[in-house]
């Protein structure tokens, strides 16, 4: 058959092509990715024995239950949606002004500017971001130096001294952390914000300023809930990835373990597989629970 | 005359400056990371430097194990964005115009990658490992990279054939093509650049992946394994800002290719 009968053949019948195009995707998803989804549900059901190291693989509720009987597991729950919650909070807020000059006011060359500056730092390697938070936060480093220089070193000791948040230094206390974590994410919360803010009519904020209200107003109640929207999604970004995140607390921050930490160190130095999976569910309905939240808020629809 | 009042045109002061600030925040520490590889002090993160020197650079080109992860990452990245391109492509042709049932939940299928965190990818394709009795290698690597590149390539691709307009290849059939001269002369350079742009985000994301290769990794060291090992190490720091440095080359070149490739209007599709 040659190419041209071929192309004809499946041009005429659409359901043939489709298949032909969705076979290999659908096959590498259902089984790699589904396929591992499903792996990781079921050594959460399985436990380990405590007397050989060994997976038993039977179906319990024992590991499960160790996950939410033990109170330092709960505190790790915790610690982390706190962490997530504040870090979206906190992005949110200071994506406002450069998603709003960057899709409002912003045009041309300044425009671009903008969002190639806000792209470039969202793909700058990872890694090499979190290393840098550690060369900045550092005792001797940069934020210190710049503190001592404008004379607020005392205002530096008294944040880190204060219970709960505190450290050594910077480096090593949930300052720091919170501090690189909405550095790193930032970029995921500006961009969906300024996609909606760009598709608000211009003629709106002229009404209300023809009726009197003033840009501050205009503002507040009318282009702040037509960015709703757009701060769901962008906060389903910050919310999801803080949540996963192993890194940036082993690299920076104190010594509360976080969710991603916890399954980190069970599947390698502990080799306890099935408390990892179990943990690692946490997040994903946690994950499930924001998405319905942020869907009300129209996230969805600005993704 | 009447005054004119400030109207929402024009961005107040506390505006710009938290823009041009946040922007700033946002750039200041990729350029401490490059001050850095120059400095003469390898203990501590000294501000500002004590002197600076090019023999970091001398070092780092000399180890042989960055030049091993170095290749290693490479080899993954071509294998995995080689994978994510067949496989991306082909969803997005599938699903650009096709209506059938369950296509809501494909579609979610193909997202669910890079909206759950990435070390739940990664513990999930480590437990299907244990599972199944597979051992760590480049092979379980490329596995885990393919999937989440798939999306990328998938995302750029399918964003493009929705804005054809479905009457080109309409006229293009109406006029005597058949379907391989369509694909030739009307989608494929409509699709191209979009096609090229998710192959260099997918390069660029696998070269730097670390949370979900970690997992699948074993005893093999990408680059960024290399990195994050090295960042608990207490002598010649310098050295892997170096690294830092190659990293940041080897990642922006495809990205800023890619984001010319995709302008002028779809600067928001290429956000992964």
């Amino acid at each position: 058959m040659s190419l041209r009968a071929a192309s004809t053949f499946f041009y005429r019948r659409p359901y043939w092509y489709l298949a032909l195009l969705l076979v290999p995707p659908l096959l590498w998803f259902g089984t790699v990715y589904l396929g591992s989804l499903f792996a990781l549900l079921a050594q959460s059901f399985y436990r380990i024995d405590d007397f050989t190291a060994q997976v038993v693989r039977e179906p319990t509720l024992a590991t499960y239950k160790l996950l939410v009987t033990q109170p330092a597991n709960i505190d790790i729950v915790v610690r982390t949606l706190i962490m997530a919650i504040a870090v979206t909070v906190a992005c949110a807020i200071i994506a406002l002004p450069i998603a709003t000059y960057m899709a409002r006011y912003a045009s041309g060359r300044m425009k671009a500017l903008f969002y190639v500056g806000v792209m470039l730092p969202m793909w700058t390697s990872y890694l090499v971001k979190v290393y840098a938070w550690r060369l900045l936060l550092a005792k001797e480093g940069i934020i210190a130096w710049l503190t001592a220089k404008l004379g607020l070193t005392s205002v530096l000791e008294a944040a880190l001294a204060a219970p709960g948040i505190g450290g050594p230094s910077l480096s090593s206390s949930y300052i720091g952390m919170f501090i690189v974590f909405v550095y790193m994410w930032l970029p995921f919360m500006i961009l969906p914000m300024a996609a909606a803010l760009e598709r608000v009519p211009g003629s709106l904020l002229q009404a209300s300023a023809d009726l009197g209200a003033r840009p501050s107003q205009t503002f507040r109640n009318v282009v702040l809930p037509l960015a709703v929207p757009g701060i769901a999604a962008g906060s389903v970004f910050t919310f999801s990835l803080t949540l996963g995140d192993y890194i940036i607390p082993s690299v920076v921050g104190a010594p509360g373990y976080f969710i991603g930490m916890m399954v980190y160190v069970q599947q390698g130095t502990a080799g306890n597989i099935p408390l990892a999976a179990a943990f690692s569910v946490v997040p994903i309905v946690l994950i499930f629970v924001y998405l319905s939240i942020a869907k009300r808020f129209g996230a969805f629809d600005a993704l | 005359m009447p005054s004119r009042r400030r109207t929402s045109d024009q961005p107040s002061w506390l505006m710009r400056i938290g823009a041009f600030a946040g922007l700033a925040f946002m750039h200041i520490p990729v350029w401490v990371i490059i001050l850095y590889a120059f400095t003469t002090e390898d203990r501590t993160y000294q501000f500002p430097p004590p002197g600076l020197t090019l023999h970091w650079f001398e070092v780092a080109f000399g180890r042989s194990d960055i030049w091993q992860a170095l290749s290693l990452s490479l080899g993954v990245a071509a294998c995995a964005t080689a994978l994510a391109l067949v496989l991306g492509t082909l969803a997005a042709f599938a699903l650009a115009r096709a209506r059938f049932a369950g296509k809501d939940s494909i579609t979610a299928l193909f997202v669910l990658p890079i909206a759950l965190p990435g070390i739940i990818t990664g513990i999930a394709l480590l437990a299907a490992m244990k599972l199944a009795g597979l051992n760590a290698s480049f092979l379980t690597i490329v596995a885990g990279h393919a999937t989440f590149c798939t999306v990328i390539v998938y995302n750029n691709v399918i964003a493009r054939l929705r804005r054809l307009p479905p009457s080109w290849v309409e006229a293009s059939m109406d006029l005597g093509a058949d379907g391989t001269q369509t694909f030739r002369y009307v989608l494929l350079p409509q699709v191209a650049t979009a096609f090229l742009a998710g192959g260099m985000l997918a390069f660029a994301l696998s070269f730097d992946e670390i949370i979900v290769t970690i997992f699948t990794a074993g005893k093999e060291r990408t680059l960024p394994i290399w990195f994050f090992n090295e960042l608990f190490r207490p002598r010649d720091r310098p050295v892997t800002n170096v690294v830092a440095v190659i990293v940041i080359t080897v990642t922006f070149i495809p990205i800023l290719l890619a984001y010319y490739l995709t302008r002028p209007d779809d600067e928001h599709e290429t956000a992964r």
